[in-house]
């Protein structure tokens, strides 16, 4: 018999609010099955078995805020013996996947309705108007609910809110804050930053999609991405943890990749096995990723271990990003917004369109010349974007 | 299609890809990436939705047309015709 269990979400996470069962008891469980959703600081998280089996009694109700670690349900593992009877004291919610959520302690999110995207406008509404989302038909992308699905009295109501349910910016501030405060606490970093020319790239990426239909087509982002994964091959020393006071190396490249909320706010979840994904790929799991950061609703493998970070300032920006290490792990990426520069090519001075790469790194762990190193390394696998 | 039908499709699109914002609330000559905060992955996403509703070809030279509700109306518009 094992323990289903709250799990950890990143350094800043010490609780979390059972807000949904995906599966039931009795229902058989694999390995990466969604099983339940829970509310926390980075919105709406759908947490995956990790383990095969049945799943058992439920021992949290819902509504529940419970630390990480608290075991939320039993999975029997095939051979094991028969479920132990319910205890009286523990009630089983009736029918779970279909009731709302009685609103017990101050949650202060709506429940999505069971199996349907509901966007943050209409979550927001529907939470403060205390509407079911149940039976709504969504017109949204995929057929999510959105705010102009909800009925007109409560939208007349919609722009006096500051609020933001599915993802709660003051609560996400918090986790933020409390990472990036033992970040620069016990990390020491070291810095460094590199002229990037993306000329080549950009016009590599512009005859791409060209023959391309809009769902088709490739960002710059996909890219860069694609090309820190790739170099992270032969510098072990950048992909993994610290922990215990020891580094742990990590074989898998999981990139943490950052994603801006609109109105303030961060979260960088991982875009798994980054390294082993086609360009395309790569691109399709960043659309989706972005998609459900903005939604609320990421799943626990994607914040569970990223063992990189990339962050990059996309088009609108400024020149150069200095980023702070989101412990465990021990460097971060950034890139900044490419912009035209007068650069020397073969003796000539040439317009180029060029990008500062910057790497944050723990000097408990490498030191700057191999970070250098690391960053030439990309530059490079950028230089022949039909290898990436 | 009218240019009232087209504009509709576009403000739909700009509210699906920022859910959190009314683009109604803006000008026709406002920058979208500045008034909505939009960044270039929705700007793909509200690329894709346009052309899956209005079946039109939207190369990616021409996006810069696209960067304020009235010019995308225009475009749509003169491709549509």
């Amino acid at each position: 018999m094992g323990e289903f269990v709250m799990p950890s979400l990143g350094a800043d996470m010490d609780a979390g609010t059972l807000t949904e069962w995906l599966k039931h008891p009795g229902d058989a469980i694999k390995r990466g099955d969604v099983i339940a959703v829970v509310e926390t600081q980075k919105g709406a998280i759908e947490i995956e078995a990790f383990e095969e089996g049945v799943l058992d009694r439920p021992l949290v109700e819902l509504g529940t805020k419970v630390p990480v670690g608290t075991p939320l349900a039993f999975i029997r593992t095939a051979g094991a013996p028969a479920p132990s009877p319910v205890p009286s004291e523990i009630k089983l919610p009736e029918t779970p996947a279909t009731k709302p959520v009685a609103p017990p302690i101050a949650v202060s999110v709506a429940p999505p309705a069971i199996g349907r995207r509901v966007s943050p406008a209409a979550r927001k509404i529907a939470a403060e108007h205390g509407l079911s989302l149940e039976g709504l038909k969504g017109t949204g992308p995929g057929g999510a609910i959105i705010s102009t699905d909800l009925p007109q009295a409560a939208r007349a109501a919609e722009p006096r809110a500051a609020k933001k349910p599915g993802i709660d910016l003051g609560e996400m501030r918090k986790a933020i804050a409390a990472a990036m405060a033992r970040s620069k606490r016990e990390i020491p970093h070291y810095y460094l930053s590199h002229p990037i020319d993306l000329t080549t790239a950009q016009q590599w990426l512009a005859d791409i999609n060209a023959g391309r239909e809009p769902p088709e087509r490739i960002l710059l982002a996909a890219l860069l991405s694609k090309a820190v994964a790739l170099a992270l091959h032969a510098f072990p020393e950048m992909n993994g943890f610290y922990q215990d006071g020891a580094f742990r190396p990590s074989r898998p490249i999981h990139l943490g990749t950052a994603i801006a909320i609109r109105g303030g706010g961060l979260v960088a979840p991982a875009i798994r096995d980054a390294d082993t994904l086609t360009l395309d790929g790569l691109m399709a799991a960043l659309r989706d990723l972005v998609a459900r950061t903005r939604a609320g609703r990421l799943r626990s493998s994607e914040l569970f271990d990223p063992t990189i970070t990339v962050s990059s300032l996309g088009e609108r920006g400024v020149e150069r990003l200095y980023g702070v290490i989101y412990p465990p792990q021990v460097a971060i990426i950034g890139f900044g917004t490419p912009a035209p520069l007068p650069r020397v090519v073969d003796g000539k001075v040439e317009p180029r369109l060029m990008m500062t790469a910057t790497l944050a790194a723990d000097h408990r762990v490498s030191d700057g010349h191999r970070g250098a190193l690391f960053l030439l390394e990309i530059e490079r696998r950028l230089q022949q974007p039909d290898t990436l | 299609m009218t240019r009232e039908d087209i504009r509709t499709a576009v403000l739909e699109g700009l509210s699906n890809i920022a859910p959190e914002t009314d683009p109604t609330s803006i000008g026709d000559a406002a920058d979208l990436r500045e008034a909505l905060d939009i960044d270039s992955m929705d700007f793909l996403n509200f690329v894709i939705a346009l052309h899956k509703r209005l079946q039109v070809a939207i190369p990616e030279v021409d996006y810069p047309k696209l960067l304020t509700i009235g010019g995308a109306v225009d475009y749509l518009d003169a491709k549509l015709a």
